[in-house]
């Protein structure tokens, strides 16, 4: 399926979860990271459950320096 | 005893809150944090490359300082909400620098935008620090919503101009029914010490230690800067006059020989 990911057209397999986009995008640490799909935070006790599904926009924010 | 900055029932010791942005380097970073005894220090949220070194959350938190997220770089009421939400769920934190900026010019803040959001999150639970206008009726309406504090400009973000408008400062602080906390335009030491002179509760200081020539010395001297302008606001300074007041005696004066 096609999802976009941090604002690029990605190829997943389906039935991927957050924590496998996770995995795609190069996070081996997902502390201090927060998901949104379509624009909905997904908390983090939902990431293994929520059924990802094509076309869905994914944004994954982290901490990083800022006044 | 001397009464501590508190803000939605937390005691701060330091009156300092410390932006981490334009560091060179995370080292540099918190080096210079040390230096400012700062117990809030903010981030912003973004997508970020995974692999990108270091961690500022490691060298925040071992610092023993508090995160401050902010929604810097939002232009709507709607991206400040959702960055607000995200950074909630990334960090574990209710507080939230409310940033909702105009346009990329000035990036003064949008006053319908902030409100609305600064609405949005109180309701949600947040603990909302809007960055607001030196604008004493929406510094006011910002406080009726339930903000935490407020935070009014001296000047632009960055600019280093100081306090461009102290008598709307003044009247800010006089209204205030929370913390005034003034962010941005910070130069120089004096700028922040005028700040507290002036009586606002705290500062928050970025771009002025973070591009200084030597940042480290910058926060050294920002630090003193803030207690300096506070102990001189708690000890209530003379007033300004436009002629003289001799501070030595006018009596017990000699007979001075002006004929010789």
């Amino acid at each position: 399926m096609n999802l976009k990911l941090n604002g690029e057209q990605r190829r997943v397999e389906a039935g991927s979860s957050i924590p496998d986009v996770l995995a795609i995008l190069g996070f081996e640490v997902t502390r201090g990271v927060a998901v949104a799909v379509d624009g909905e935070v997904i908390p983090r006790s939902g990431w293994d459950s929520f059924l990802i599904r094509d076309g869905m926009q994914i944004e994954v924010l982290r901490a990083v320096q800022g006044g | 005893m001397r009464e501590k900055l508190q803000i939605a029932g937390r005691v701060f010791q330091s009156r300092l809150i410390f932006g981490t942005g334009g560091f060179t380097s995370l080292k540099v970073m918190g080096d210079a944090l040390k230096q400012t005894g700062a117990e809030m220090v903010t981030v912003a949220m973004r997508r970020v490359d995974p692999m990108a070194g270091g961690s500022i959350l490691e060298v925040i938190e071992s610092a023993g300082c508090d995160i401050l997220p902010n929604t810097a770089g939002c232009y709507t009421a709607a991206d400040a909400v959702f960055t607000a939400r995200m950074a909630r769920e990334a960090l574990g934190t209710e507080w939230i620098k409310l940033e909702v900026i105009g346009d990329d010019k000035t990036l003064l803040p949008d006053g319908p935008e902030l409100l609305a959001a600064a609405e949005t999150l109180v309701d949600e639970g947040f603990i909302v620090l809007p960055y607001t206008n030196d604008d004493p009726i929406l510094a006011k309406r910002l406080e009726q919503v339930g903000c935490a504090a407020v935070m009014p400009l001296g000047s632009p973000i960055g600019s280093g101009a100081g306090i461009r408008n102290p008598y709307n400062l003044a009247i800010i602080l006089e209204n205030a029914g929370v913390p005034v906390v003034l962010d941005a335009g910070i130069g120089t030491a004096s700028h922040a010490t005028i700040a507290m002179e002036l009586g606002c509760d705290a500062v928050l200081v970025a771009s002025s230690i973070s591009r200084a020539k030597d940042p480290v010395r910058m926060a050294m001297a920002m630090k003193m800067a803030v207690e300096s302008g506070r102990l001189a606001h708690e000890a209530g300074r003379i007033p300004q006059r436009l002629y003289a007041e001799a501070s030595s005696p006018t009596e017990g004066m000699p007979e001075y020989n002006r004929d010789g």
